[in-house]
């Protein structure tokens, strides 16, 4: 038995080596090392010493937080909604089903919708205040990132508040608190759990978003995401590609362990993960 | 009664801005005049367009194709690594193993496609369908584990034994009894799968070279020349389709739901089951 199941297993180690350790250690091994295979800290020293690289990086994490602080905003009481209507799961194939179509064509629909001439802009004339420039703007990257990022956040709050026990509520209730404070200290506190799941699956591809600041942003937000995408593909300069990458890397884990509770870890893994892409 | 309005027309303007992009783009995948500013008059043009362009077609079909194998291949590997993990009796060796699992689940798309590049040119592997396909396969496998492995965990080993006692060789309980089992489970997991390399973009345009475009990246290289109707047409064809396999999606769950819940039914007498989520 044991011999036929490791012998099945074969492939997945096989994976497991190469394309989940190997690439995390060729990463790393091309940001240390410089065009001759030598190791050095050049690419590590240039990188925080150079204001642009720093700023770039600074920049990038403030609209990450902005990002994830609107779809916060918007998505907590949708889940919140959502979990006291009936036909739920309806509503839920609702919230999922814009994930299904290509994040390429959303971002599109953006570049019509807010173009100088596009309907946007229209509305804007019509009530007076003219067309603007919309598109290739902090404003347009924002709008259109949370946009994307919007269901990744409303699923693993909705998870966690169908979890609560509503007789917690009422309890809470009946001692005689209002809504707002059965809200700030019963339901709150107990959905902190999808709180923090939403945010791992919005705060880090948001550092990584690079197809939108070219559409949508013209390039003017600079993302993690964007740098690593140029030193890879245009400048090729893979080792200072590859340092960013581990910049990134690092803050994904510091991420994680910022918003890991530990003790309902693995409950958790399961039914969020599956959702969270 | 009056907060429920509120929360109601709160649920459908969030909901109206979910969508809103989508229909507009199809909205106008049917106007006359050549952009999305200003609908002009009803065409189809845009659709004959999109169907007799060839290059486009192929691309739509080496997507598909590329979906298929992709997510058949992760599906095999991602079960069995599934059966394997759950097999493991060390605790702490099977927490490693689905660490190891989610390290792609959580890495955002560009260290993916970056460091998935760094590998096939230290490897020596050209880039073009087959780079794109290993790394489909590769960031499907751990999702298809994560939705295999709690069917795994719900096998009742008593089912095994009872099957090896009437008789079973090892094969027949594999496939007579572990398999149906699971098979929601994988089946799930190829669902997944195959919409992740629908979906795919940013890994993609990493490690796909200069000959082979999948469908993302053709869009993303149409739309930075500009507006096309073509593309509106084709996002249109595209929306049809993802409905269907959102609604599949939704059969196989409530299929598999409901025989959770026999199951469990049969159970209710002999223990106390936890309350059932809806």
């Amino acid at each position: 038995m044991k011999k036929t199941r490791s012998f099945f297993m074969v492939p997945y180690l096989a994976w497991i080596i190469l394309f989940v350790i190997a690439p995390l250690i060729l990463i790393l091994y091309q940001s240390l090392t410089n065009n001759q295979g030598q190791w050095t800290l050049q690419n590590f020293q240039t990188y925080a010493t150079s204001w642009t690289y720093l700023k770039m990086t600074l920049n990038s994490f403030w609209y990450a937080l902005l990002i994830t602080a609107v779809t916060l905003l918007i998505s907590y009481p949708t889940a919140y909604i959502l979990s006291k209507m009936k036909r739920q799961q309806l509503w839920l194939l609702l919230i999922i089903l814009p994930t299904w179509i290509n994040l390429l064509l959303k971002t599109y629909a953006f570049i019509g919708l807010l173009s100088r001439t596009g309907t946007v802009n229209q509305f804007l004339a019509f009530i007076g205040i003219g067309p603007r420039q919309l598109l290739f703007s902090d404003f347009s990257f924002l709008l259109v990132a949370s946009y994307i990022e919007i269901p990744f956040m409303i699923l693993p709050i909705y998870n966690a508040i169908v979890q609560l026990d509503p007789a917690l509520v009422n309890a809470s209730r009946d001692l005689g608190a209002t809504n707002f404070q059965t809200f700030t200290k019963v339901v709150f506190p107990l959905t902190i759990s999808g709180v923090k799941a939403g945010i791992q699956a919005v705060f880090i591809p948001s550092l990584s978003l690079f197809m939108i600041t070219r559409l949508i942003g013209g390039n003017r937000v600079i993302t993690l995401g964007t740098a690593i995408e140029e030193h890879f593909l245009t400048t090729m300069n893979w080792g200072m590609g590859s340092t960013i990458g581990v910049v990134l890397i690092v803050m994904m884990f510091i991420m994680m362990m910022l918003t890991n509770d530990r003790k309902k870890k693995r409950q958790e893994v399961l039914p969020n993960e599956e959702k969270t892409n | 009664m009056k907060k429920r309005r509120i929360s109601s027309i709160y649920l459908i303007i969030v909901f109206a801005l979910l969508y809103a992009p989508i229909f507009y783009l199809i909205f106008y995948s049917f106007n006359q005049g050549g952009d999305m500013n200003k609908f002009t008059g009803f065409t189809w043009e845009h659709y004959s367009a999109l169907f007799a362009d060839q290059r486009m077609i192929v691309i739509v079909l080496d997507t598909l194709l590329l979906a298929l194998l992709s997510s058949v291949i992760a599906t095999l590997v991602g079960t069995f690594g599934a059966l394997g993990i759950a097999a493991r009796k060390q605790k702490k060796m099977k927490s490693a193993l689905l660490t190891l699992n989610n390290v792609l689940m959580v890495s955002p798309d560009v260290i993916i496609g970056a460091s998935f590049l760094i590998l096939f040119t230290s490897l020596g592997i050209s880039l073009g369908f087959g780079s794109v396909l290993i790394s489909h396969i590769a960031f499907s496998i751990p999702i298809v584990v994560l939705l295999v492995l709690p069917k795994v965990d719900e096998l009742d080993p008593a089912l095994l034994n009872a099957a090896q006692d009437l008789g079973a060789t090892r094969w027949q309980t594999f496939s007579r009894v572990i398999i149906p089992f699971i098979t929601p489970g994988i089946f799930s997991g190829f669902f997944m799968a195959f919409t992740y390399s629908l979906d795919d973009f940013a890994v993609t345009f990493f490690v796909t070279g200069n000959g082979f475009a999948t469908l993302a990246v053709e869009i993303y290289s149409r739309a930075r020349q500009g507006i096309s109707l073509e593309i509106n047409a084709l996002s249109a064809v595209m929306f049809v389709f993802a409905l269907i396999l959102v609604v599949g999606y939704y059969f196989i769950d409530q299929y598999s739901r409901t025989r959770r819940q026999k199951r469990k039914h049969h159970q209710n007498e002999t223990q106390n089951e936890g309350v059932m989520l809806p």
